[in-house]
């Protein structure tokens, strides 16, 4: 196929074209980066959690008035909870990862007399049992003796007075955080300092345990403490069961712990699933909005295609007839419209690339996206070179159709 | 003549049924998805006080010790500790303080069949009301006495008494709070501002408080703290600090009813950190910040990244959709040039011509802008339908109805500007003699 001709067309329609391949860049670049925004979210709604998903549910409690008696009464809860026939494993937890709520931080340190923190890491708080509960793995060291929990009022009033002795003294992290510390090392029996620089002794770690929130501190970055926690104190219970069995057994759960008490109030009654679900909502309808901007973008693009095709077509008639009347096929027409397409297409995605790169880099400084991996650009041209063709196909088939006779026809 | 313009316009659209439609479907979208979005950002970035909120300020301190302090780049604290907010409130330095938290409790209403509940709860100082220009549709608010004598008494959100008294006049009946009785003394009419400016640790839209208990009374029958604790050097950081520990959870407002007090507001607040930090409990030197409403919401970010991010795209949108329309006005006005050419040559100005084209186009951006505001308004309803907080409160108020056919008509103008005038410049004679 001869190009000289269909550039040289072009130049007299400089205006047209140009406008054309504008719409095609704009489109290319805003088609780009939406469609890596959708992949973001993707990712963040798929992060693992480091915790048996589907076989968890969480039961929140809010007790009225003044409790005194608060340790006693989650023990007495615990134990009528795991009798609950289908409940595997129950005990308290202070967060869960990926879940609204608030969530518990603090500033780990490797030395005790640095200035500036090592990491901020989510602190996980539970009763005995709280690894077997979640099904978090351990993947080296050891779980907490059941004599080395302390209750968490007694922690808190022990850091206040500055007496290590009521603290726990040693903690488990997460894989991540290790390597973090220590890559290409044990972690194992290592010490990492809180607060005024209270040590802790690393004991355990684990395969992977997410944050609650602050992702952008590094998801993985999660310690696990031997501190029990109460109700009254914002903690929840979390029950292990079979999946098939979570509803059955939330729903007697429930019911236990209002018989046991009930002058109660439950804040939060869920299976782990629906806390997951309601905590990516707004990610899962951003991804569904940037679906729907790339729908319009390409529809409106292809209509355009349409609009001017058409208009050249028809403004081009006598030509086409002339050229039929020289001896040129169908065939020839129908290409010479797809080729001018596709050199359009060609110049916008060009352009395209360009500008999606910029907002690239725009959105980077803005809203700490990534760098566009490189394999978007050729994607991008494929999907747009394709859709110009189809665009196109209509108007170039009615030009094929021009018969020769209209050559000799005055307009 | 301008009559006579659009009798031309809307002959001309009907001609040319294809084209008119995708110019007018391209802007309806165009200025549809713009208009969801601007009208979402214009009612989060909203001021959530007008008029009041430029005398309303938030001081910042930073009460921590010296670890993790870079001179210069270390923000103050977001909130005041206990002792600070206390010190700062009983200097009664400004033309009015409010010290304040966010709770939750337990409301246990008495005879009636409804079970116990958990209720949004403020607990503040007596400022809050006067301060912060609450209406009260029964009673009053308290005042510094009933916080001074840690008085059992309450106020409660027109929505609660709703729900509770059916809506009468409640003030001067008991309400069972955290196991403890409270006589309400006021009920607050309609008062919902956004964004939750005075507390961002909780939601910061849609936030729907329903209890407000002085201060020092909740901390005596306990009721549990809800918010964000920020604590330093060996603070615990459980849900209700102790009143000593090195945690920040409280806000701390003050009206200052002219610029010349916010001056001296702010050397208060460097002479209180440097007389805190001969005392030894501070260990930075003075870092004050003295912001008030709009630049506390600015400082904080409040509009959602996602927000913007979308009104970015929807305007991204929008341009392709006049890029677009351009295009296809320039192919419909060419096409038309043995027309234009005809009315040239029978003396009409090139001035009559373009103005003719222009109307043409502003009658498409028109049409386009009906469709516009019908599909913003179903762009709304999609909106409402998400999960965000601030989701209810996406609604068309008037200033953004008229924004709306405002950016329709500038728009289709913008897009009939090149093609009216290519289309002017065509040669009358050329066109006449091709016929």
């Amino acid at each position: 196929m001869e190009l000289r001709p269909i550039l040289s067309t072009l130049r007299r329609h400089k205006v047209t074209s140009w406008l054309l391949v504008l719409e095609i860049a704009l489109t290319c670049a805003i088609v780009c980066n939406a469609v890596f925004m959708i992949g973001q979210r993707l990712h963040r709604m798929n992060l693992p959690s480091g915790v048996a998903e589907h076989q968890l549910l969480q039961i929140q409690l809010g007790g009225i008035g003044p409790k005194s008696d608060a340790d006693a009464q989650t023990e007495t809860d615990l134990a009528a909870l795991r009798q609950i026939p289908g409940v595997r494993q129950a005990t308290m937890t202070n967060q869960l990862p990926f879940s609204f709520g608030s969530d518990s931080n603090g500033t780990l340190m490797l030395d005790p007399h640095q200035q500036q923190g090592t990491a901020q890491v989510a602190q996980y708080m539970g009763g005995v049992g709280l690894l077997a509960t979640l099904g978090t793995r351990l993947i080296a060291g050891r779980d907490f003796e059941p004599g080395e929990y302390v209750d968490f009022d007694a922690a808190v009033q022990a850091l206040h007075d500055d007496n290590t002795r009521g603290l726990p003294q040693d903690l488990i992290i997460t894989r991540g955080l290790a390597e973090r510390l220590w890559p290409g090392e044990s972690a194992l029996g290592k010490t990492v300092y809180f607060g005024k620089a209270l040590p802790f002794r690393v004991i355990g770690v684990v395969a992977n345990l997410a944050r609650p929130k602050n992702h952008w501190d590094g998801v993985e970055y999660s310690t696990l403490w031997p501190i029990r926690m109460t109700s009254a104190e914002g903690a929840s219970y979390i029950l292990r069961t079979a999946p098939q069995d979570r509803q059955a057994v939330l729903k007697a759960a429930v019911a236990k712990l209002k018989q046991l008490d009930p002058n109660r109030v439950v804040l939060v009654k869920r299976t782990y699933d629906e806390a997951r679900h309601e905590y990516f909502a707004n990610d899962r309808a951003m991804a569904g909005i940037l679906v729907g901007v790339i729908a319009a973008l390409l529809i409106v693009t292809a209509l355009g295609i349409v609009g001017l095709a058409s208009f050249w077509v028809g403004q081009r008639r006598r030509t086409i007839g002339v050229r039929r009347a020289l001896g040129a096929t169908r065939g020839d027409i129908l290409r010479y419209f797809l080729t001018e397409n596709f050199l359009l297409a060609g110049f916008g995605i060009a352009l395209g690339m360009v500008l999606a790169y910029g907002m690239n880099l725009f959105l980077m400084v803005h809203y700490e996206l990534p760098r566009l991996p490189g394999i978007y650009f050729p994607v991008g041209a494929a999907v747009l070179w394709i859709i110009g063709q189809c665009a196109v196909l209509g108007p170039a088939l009615r030009a094929a159709n021009v018969p020769p006779v209209v050559a000799t026809r005055s307009v | 003549m301008f009559r006579y313009y659009i009798d031309l316009a809307l002959r001309s659209l009907g001609r040319n049924k294809v084209l008119t439609a995708l110019m007018v479907l391209a802007i309806a979208l165009g200025i549809g998805a713009s208009m969801t979005t601007l009208t979402v950002l214009h009612v989060l970035s909203g001021d959530p006080l007008p008029g009041r909120s430029g005398t309303l300020y938030y001081p910042q301190i930073d009460p921590r010790d010296s670890q993790g302090y870079l001179p210069g780049k270390t923000p103050p604290m977001d909130q005041v500790t206990w002792t600070d907010g206390m010190n700062l409130l009983r200097a009664k330095r400004a033309d009015r303080q409010a010290l304040m938290t966010g709770g939750d409790v337990a409301v246990q209403p008495g005879e009636s069949t409804l079970d116990p509940f958990y209720e949004d709860a403020r607990f503040t100082t007596a400022g809050f009301f006067p301060m912060f220009g609450v209406p009260f549709a029964y009673g009053h608010a308290w005042g510094g006495a009933e916080d001074e004598a840690h008085a059992r008494v309450a106020v409660i959100s027109s929505t609660l008494n709703d729900k509770l008294f059916g809506g009468k006049d409640s003030t001067g009946q008991t309400l069972r709070l955290s196991g403890t009785d409270f006589r309400i003394v006021g009920v607050i009419g309609d008062w919902n501002p956004n964004p939750h400016f005075y507390d961002l640790d909780r939601a910061s839209y849609n936030e729907d408080e329903g209890v407000y208990v002085p201060l020092s009374t909740s901390q005596d029958v306990g009721m549990n703290h809800d918010g964000n604790v920020e604590c330093w050097g060996n603070g615990g950081n459980g849900i209700n600090p102790i009143h000593d520990s090195p945690c920040t959870w409280l806000q701390f407002w003050v009206q200052l009813d002219s610029p010349a007090k916010a001056t001296a507001y702010r050397q208060f607040l460097v002479n209180y950190s440097e007389q805190q930090k001969a005392l030894g409990r501070f260990q930075r030197p003075p870092n004050v910040q003295l912001r008030n409403v709009m630049q506390w919401l600015d400082y904080n970010q409040v509009v959602p990244d996602d927000v913007r991010l979308q009104n970015g795209l929807a305007f991204g949108f929008l341009l392709v959709c006049l890029v677009n329309t351009v295009g296809l006005m320039l192919a419909k006005f060419l096409r038309r040039a043995g027309e234009l050419g005809v009315r040239r040559a029978l003396g009409a100005s090139k001035r009559a011509l373009f103005a003719q084209l222009l109307v043409e186009a502003g009658v498409v951006g028109m049409v386009g802008g009906v469709g516009g505001l019908l599909l913003a308004f179903a762009g709304l309803w999609l909106v409402r339908q998400q999960p965000a907080s601030y989701a209810a409160l996406a609604h068309l108020d008037p200033a953004m109805l008229l924004a709306t056919f405002l950016l329709a008509l500038g728009a289709s103008l913008l897009a009939g500007l090149l093609p009216a005038w290519r289309a002017c410049q065509i040669a009358p004679a050329l066109q006449l003699k091709s016929q």
